[in-house]
């Protein structure tokens, strides 16, 4: 286990209360808490090195222009990108996601063909490709789960006989911890012809993720839920496929030349950075990876499972309580239902102990129809966490039990 | 738990566990639909005006499986019992008086005091409010769901 003590004194939020309780913050799933090196390195960036990117011709701007392009050669090197070039900058992954279904798609997919996604994607990577599809004149193929919260690779394999044009999933589901074989999927896929889009919101905060490995064409991130600030992502592409890609966002930056009527576009990335970027974001994503690899995200990885694992054992010790998704192959996800208690009392009665969680559909609504549920509560777990929060946890889901005449009190 | 006692009073509790008029109404001639896409939360409002429409002759909701949460299910079962048998537009004037009660103005009359202790938590102002805009929609004869989300003052 990581030391948890240690690491919380980096956070400052964490030494808040919340109603007069210690702060057990169990929503990493919807984002992570930022370290005091994030916070600094936004603060010095404007104290210090404030200005436009890439066209100024004094000191300053080359300073912030340098700081900027760091940060992208950090993503390279943080996913194993194919390139610097092939990390484009983005507000996060659903961008990252709709700057593929608006580019690539676009011009890639045409009426009756097919786009295939998972039914354990999260909205940000169903929706996009539903909007392509309906424009299209395109069908979108959702793949069903096991009953174990897998995805189904014979469903998979069946989807696939379509030859479709895309295959999107998700490498870690946010809604069900699960760990998805990336490669093999892509293999999969890659052999009847498709190109992949992996939503990599859920792996990048919490494992070690190689996309040469993987094999993947597209690979989105968000950088808010591994310590960075909100805003900040990047789509993570093989160089080629964003050479031959159309802008996503016409303006300044993205350009070569602008004639009256026509313009000529910049390389790759800028090609797809159209306007200011949000620098700010992109150097506290940079200070974030610094922080996350000296650490290292294999330790990270196996402290997460150590505490789903427990989590798990601890909370289907309370009668009437189900926990969703695999035993093996997971993340820090930890998804429940507790009885007739609604997720949303729950999440309320857990709050008033100072532990934070989420409750509801985690923007899986067709995920949530497959399980059969309306809604569930969802605890997440990260670097911060330890074997006491779990506690805390376990102590207010009793509390709530009782009070909602579940268990005996 | 003192402040979760007044959230989760008693009789909260008890009408979430044996929800009152919770019946699809075959006799309804008005109808209305209330969501909360943020949590999920469904409603099925029914509801029978008698012939000149001025009185609620009887009233029935139903949330599907697992998609109302224990205040908006308490409120959706107060809601029933305290406006069956009231004219349109008393049943309007409560509607005021709850909204009022958990914008932090008075508390309302009767068990619908219950629900004062909602106001010290937010983020359950809208499932308290739920039903009651269906209703406010159903005696409207508005066909559109009502959604958490879309209405201005919920």
């Amino acid at each position: 286990m990581l030391d948890t003590k240690r690491i919380r004194a980096d956070f400052p939020i964490l030494a808040r209360k919340e109603n007069g309780q210690r702060l057990v913050y169990l929503d990493n799933a919807a984002t992570s808490q930022k370290p005091r090196r994030v916070l600094d390195a936004i603060a010095h960036y404007y104290t210090e090195h404030n200005a436009n990117v890439h066209r100024g011709a004094y000191a300053l701007a080359v300073e912030a222009t340098d700081a900027y392009e760091a940060a992208r050669t950090a993503v390279a090197e943080f996913v194993n990108a194919w390139t610097r070039a092939g990390v484009v900058f983005t507000r996060g992954t659903t961008e990252a996601i709709n700057l593929v279904a608006g580019s690539w798609g676009r011009d890639n997919v045409q009426r009756g063909d097919t786009v295939v996604v998972t039914a354990m994607d999260h909205h940000s990577n169903i929706v996009p490709w539903q909007i392509l599809c309906q424009e299209k004149g395109a069908t979108l193929r959702m793949v069903e789960i096991t009953a174990d919260g897998r995805i189904d690779l014979a469903d998979f394999g069946r989807a696939l006989e379509a030859k479709p044009k895309l295959v999107a999933f998700p490498y870690v589901s946010n809604s069900l911890g699960t760990v998805n074989p990336a490669g093999q999927l892509t293999r999969l896929a890659h052999a009847a012809g498709a190109v992949t889009v992996v939503d990599g919101a859920q792996s990048s905060p919490h494992l070690r993720v190689d996309v040469r490995a993987i094999g993947c064409d597209f690979y989105a991130l968000s950088g808010h839920k591994m310590l960075a600030p909100m805003g900040s992502g990047a789509l993570i592409a093989k160089p080629e496929l964003l050479e031959a890609m159309p802008p996503y966002h016409g303006g300044g930056e993205m350009i070569e030349r602008v004639w009256d009527d026509r313009s000529t576009w910049n390389k790759i990335p800028h090609k797809f950075e159209g306007g200011t970027p949000n620098v700010e974001a992109a150097v506290g994503l940079a200070a974030a990876i610094a922080y996350l690899e000296q650490i290292g995200l294999d330790k990270v990885a196996e402290h997460e499972q150590e505490l789903a694992h427990v989590a798990i054992e601890r909370l289907t010790q309370i009668e009437g309580v189900t926990v969703y998704g695999p035993r093996d192959h997971r993340a820090g996800v930890v998804p429940f239902t507790f009885g007739d208690v609604h997720p949303h009392d729950l999440a309320t009665i857990l709050d008033r102990d100072g532990v934070c969680i989420r409750a509801g559909h985690h923007c899986t609504q067709p995920l949530m129809r497959r399980l059969g549920v309306a809604a569930t509560a969802r605890a997440s777990f990260y670097i911060y966490n330890d074997v006491d929060d779990i506690d805390v946890l376990v102590t207010a889901v009793r509390k709530a039990g009782e009070l909602f005449g579940v268990l005996a009190s | 738990m003192t402040d979760l006692g007044e959230l989760y009073q008693q009789v909260i509790l008890d009408h979430n566990r044996s929800p009152r008029n919770f019946k699809r109404l075959e006799s309804a001639n008005r109808r209305a639909e209330g969501n909360n896409p943020l949590c999920g939360d469904r409603i099925q409002l029914y509801v029978e005006l008698d012939e000149r429409g001025d009185t609620i002759r009887d009233i029935g909701f139903q949330m599907p499986q697992g998609s109302g949460c224990a205040i908006s299910k308490a409120s959706a079962s107060l809601m029933t019992e305290a406006v069956r048998g009231k004219s349109v537009a008393e049943a309007e004037t409560l509607f005021a008086a709850f909204r009022d009660m958990l914008a932090g103005g008075a508390t309302a009359a009767g068990k619908l005091a219950a629900f004062s202790g909602v106001r010290a938590f937010p983020s359950r102002i809208k499932c308290a409010n739920l039903a009651w805009h269906a209703l406010h929609a159903a005696l409207q004869n508005d066909s559109a769901p009502v959604s958490t989300e879309s209405a201005k003052d919920f």
